[in-house]
């Protein structure tokens, strides 16, 4: 039987990529309807556009706020892509009014202002070895905040974009990554693979 | 730091690759999702497809091109041409487009990109400006595919676009586009100098040293199209040369 991830509505309407991609890994992605299937599901993706304090509202006004701290804290198979990542931790400069679910206790924030922003391309993912899911190679990213450290009892990777900042951490099922996945070509497939259809995957 | 990018791009007219020179003379090059998954296969960074349909009969297919490339495509796909209103970026975003960009429609109204932006994120929102220089100095935005000059300054454009929200820019040279004399490299310089988010340089490209000098000039990525579609180079080779010239391109 194909695994069906269940992919958390952020308010943006951009999942097309994520969806496509996992179904090129054999599964049937669905939406979630509601707090319910996101604490239920085998599998869950909180994909992330747009901006934080937006996504925060969009996850709130929808009561799922709980559920997902929840399945995070109880380490079951949970995705977070690019802005997914960011909503985890306490809080945004991008949306300083907002509170984040504080899964992590970490602030996100901005790139130098020196730099090209938002960094859109590809660049260097070095990952812990411990990492259960990620090997070095090359992501895709789209961002102009991150989290500027890994969070205590989080297995972290790193990238430099004017210094090291975080692009994924793990702990337990959970993966989060600051880079999309679904985007980064062969690389990328095969992290959702190992994270969709690992050994480690069902809990 | 994050690597230059080799963007391919698909111009498509009534859902099929087409390829002329300063947006005239269209001839037929191939299929879409044929094209842009070969592209992938040879290591482009990133696909952009450009509907350049005159009718909206023909624009109708992009939607359809866009969800059918997705469903091959695991890089980011940028679809823009014919986006005149929100719900428009909406269909090609929920078909499967990563960015969109928009050209025409945000010169005439400029607050589509502040609503683009708003609603999609700032790194959804491409601007696509067309430059063509002027005999005295600088370079003038032209629209609907170069017909029209607007009177309006290229880099005072694109400073007021970044300002509303506009995430990156693809900036093509109207004079140098399909000719394979080279990128406009002042027009890139002057560009970069003027905005802090990234520049994709396009018109003209023939080979890797034109490449090695948009990226030297500011760019941070570099859109290629003739070169490819007629088997002059592929992306494999023109990035082993970028790499033997010492720049670090995602291999």
């Amino acid at each position: 039987m194909s695994r069906s991830p269940v992919i958390v509505p952020t308010g943006t309407a951009n999942t097309a990529s994520v969806n496509a991609a996992f179904r090129r890994l054999g599964a049937e992605p669905k939406p979630a309807e509601g707090p319910c299937e996101i604490r239920d599901a085998d599998f869950l993706v909180l994909p992330g556009v747009g901006a934080f304090g937006a996504a925060i509202d969009h996850i709130d006004r929808r009561g799922l706020r709980e559920a997902l701290v929840d399945r995070v804290e109880e380490g079951r198979p949970t995705l977070a892509i690019c802005l997914g990542m960011q909503l985890l931790a306490e809080r945004s400069d991008e949306s300083p009014a907002a509170t984040g679910l504080g899964v992590v206790s970490e602030r996100a924030t901005r790139f130098p202002q020196d730099l090209t922003v938002p960094q859109l391309g590809w660049n260097r993912v070095v990952p812990d070895p411990r990492s259960r899911f990620l090997e070095p190679g090359w992501a895709y990213f789209a961002n102009s905040y991150k989290l500027a450290s890994i969070p205590d009892g989080w297995v972290g990777a790193t990238t430099d974009y004017g210094g090291d900042f975080v692009s994924s951490i793990e702990r337990g099922d959970v993966l989060a990554c600051q880079f999309h996945p679904e985007l980064s070509g062969p690389w990328g497939a095969d992290l959702l693979d190992r994270w969709i259809n690992g050994e480690g995957g069902r809990s | 730091m994050a690597a230059p990018r080799l963007i391919p791009c698909l111009d498509v007219e009534n859902g099929r690759v087409v390829k002329g020179i300063r947006f005239q003379n269209l001839r037929d090059a191939g299929d879409p999702v044929t094209q842009a998954s070969m592209y992938q296969d040879q290591g482009a960074d990133e696909i952009v497809i450009l509907d350049v349909s005159a009718t909206l009969e023909g624009r109708g297919h992009a939607v359809e091109t866009t969800s059918s490339v997705r469903q091959v495509l695991s890089i980011p796909l940028t679809v823009g041409g014919g986006v005149r209103k929100v719900e428009d970026a909406l269909a090609l975003l929920e078909a499967g487009a990563d960015k969109v960009a928009v050209n025409t429609a945000a010169v005439e109204r400029p607050g589509l990109i502040s609503q683009l932006a708003k609603r999609f994120g700032s790194q959804c929102t491409v601007l696509a400006v067309d430059a063509a220089r002027q005999d005295n100095d600088g370079w003038e935005v032209v629209v609907r595919g170069g017909r029209t000059r607007t009177g309006q300054d290229v880099v005072r454009w694109i400073q007021s676009a970044a300002t509303r929200g506009a995430g990156e820019i693809l900036l093509t040279s109207w004079d140098r586009d399909g000719t394979r004399s080279g990128y406009d490299v002042e027009l890139i310089e002057a560009v970069a100098a003027a905005v802090d988010i990234p520049v994709i340089a396009s018109g003209g490209a023939d080979n890797a040293d034109h490449l090695e000098r948009a990226l030297e000039s500011g760019a941070t990525a570099v859109l290629i199209a003739s070169i490819l579609h007629d088997g002059v180079t592929t992306v494999d080779s023109l990035k082993k040369e970028l790499l033997l010239n010492g720049i670090e391109v995602r291999p």
